[in-house]
């Protein structure tokens, strides 16, 4: 599978997923989020930007419970929930905010 | 998506031993994968390294060019999986030279007789 | 003749066997797990230094930069890069890997 981002054409998994890490732009994202029917907003690049710090640190997308956790810490209880997540990303935020983000699927979402 | 604790709830003492060294074989990823899954779960889980296993941790890993992925980073992230236990055996390091400053992340260094004991207390014992 | 060990000398007993059967000219490269035999400080360092005044004694640079080993490397002990490994494989008439 691939998506078209800026007339180049850019490999993904069965389930959408960016196959190179390297391809990733904002734009890419953008295209990402539309295909989930996403709107990107201040709110949701924060998650994402999160997302792509916590896997340049530590070189895996994280499980739902330890982001959430990790979220709180960094920008508050108010974000670091999963009632805002969830209404952020409703397909989760772990698989679908990954996705965005060019991330794989986190280890141990199955 | 994070699993409920198991149907019983009850909490059993998991240990997984890494014996391997990264890179040459797949299980020293393959067990770290195996670690993060099973956080989901909530259980007392340890990890133990010894032997070859130990070559792990070491800081300064460059995998960029034998083209592979370097996981060492990811043993940082466990601590935000709640797995705290992290136990090196001493004689393991010093067979081969190494300190525990030299270690990606802090670890209990203890002798083998204490992984022996903490062994044996374990209801699950893992090895990788 | 070109000796290859790939295993970890703490693991398998192949580089103390492969540093026994090495003949006089004869080199051994060290890669994968391998490099860590390469390496100093630790209980393996004295069997090759021993054998570094009979055969020469080569580690893949790589594989010491993936495992963090890439300055703990014995002196005497020559670092190569994949060029350098094809270079050795071509310099000696036979090559062994040992598994």
């Amino acid at each position: 599978m691939s998506i078209e981002v800026g007339g180049k054409t850019l490999e993904t998994d069965e389930e959408g997923y960016l196959v190179n890490l390297a391809d990733w732009t904002e734009d890419v994202a953008n295209v990402i989020a539309q295909a989930e029917n996403v709107e990107m907003s201040e709110n949701h690049w924060e998650v994402v930007n999160f997302l792509r710090d916590y896997y340049n640190e530590y070189q895996i997308a994280p499980a739902v419970r330890v982001l959430t956790k990790a979220i709180g810490k960094k920008l508050g209880p108010d974000k670091g929930n999963s009632k805002y997540l969830y209404e952020l990303f409703p397909y989760g935020p772990a698989k679908q905010a990954c996705k965005i983000a060019g991330l794989p699927k986190p280890t141990g979402c199955v | 998506m994070d699993l409920d604790e198991g149907a019983s709830g009850v909490v059993k003492k998991f240990m997984y031993v890494n014996r391997k060294a990264p890179y040459g074989t797949i299980y020293a990823l393959e067990g770290l994968e195996v670690v993060l899954i099973s956080a989901a779960f909530d259980q007392d889980v340890s990890l133990a390294f010894l032997d070859d296993g130990v070559y792990q941790l070491v800081k300064g890993q460059q995998t960029r060019g034998i083209e592979v992925k370097n996981f060492s980073p990811t043993y940082r992230a466990l601590e935000g999986y709640d797995i705290e236990k992290l136990y090196v055996e001493r004689e393991s390091l010093e067979a081969r030279g190494l300190t525990e400053g030299e270690l990606i992340v802090p670890v209990e260094v203890m002798g083998r007789d204490e992984i022996v004991r903490r062994m044996e207390e374990q209801d699950v014992v893992i090895a990788f | 003749m070109l000796h290859i060990v790939n295993k970890s000398p703490f693991e398998k007993t192949t580089l103390a066997s492969c540093l026994a059967h090495a003949g006089p000219g004869a080199a051994v490269l060290l890669i994968e797990d391998g490099v860590y035999g390469a390496t100093k400080g630790n209980a393996v360092e004295d069997a090759v230094r021993g054998a570094l005044g009979r055969t020469a004694v080569y580690a893949l640079a790589p594989d010491l930069e993936a495992r963090g080993m890439k300055d703990r490397v014995i002196e005497g002990v020559k670092t190569v890069d994949y060029e350098g490994f094809v270079d050795l494989v071509a310099e000696h008439k036979t090559s062994q890997s040992w598994l």
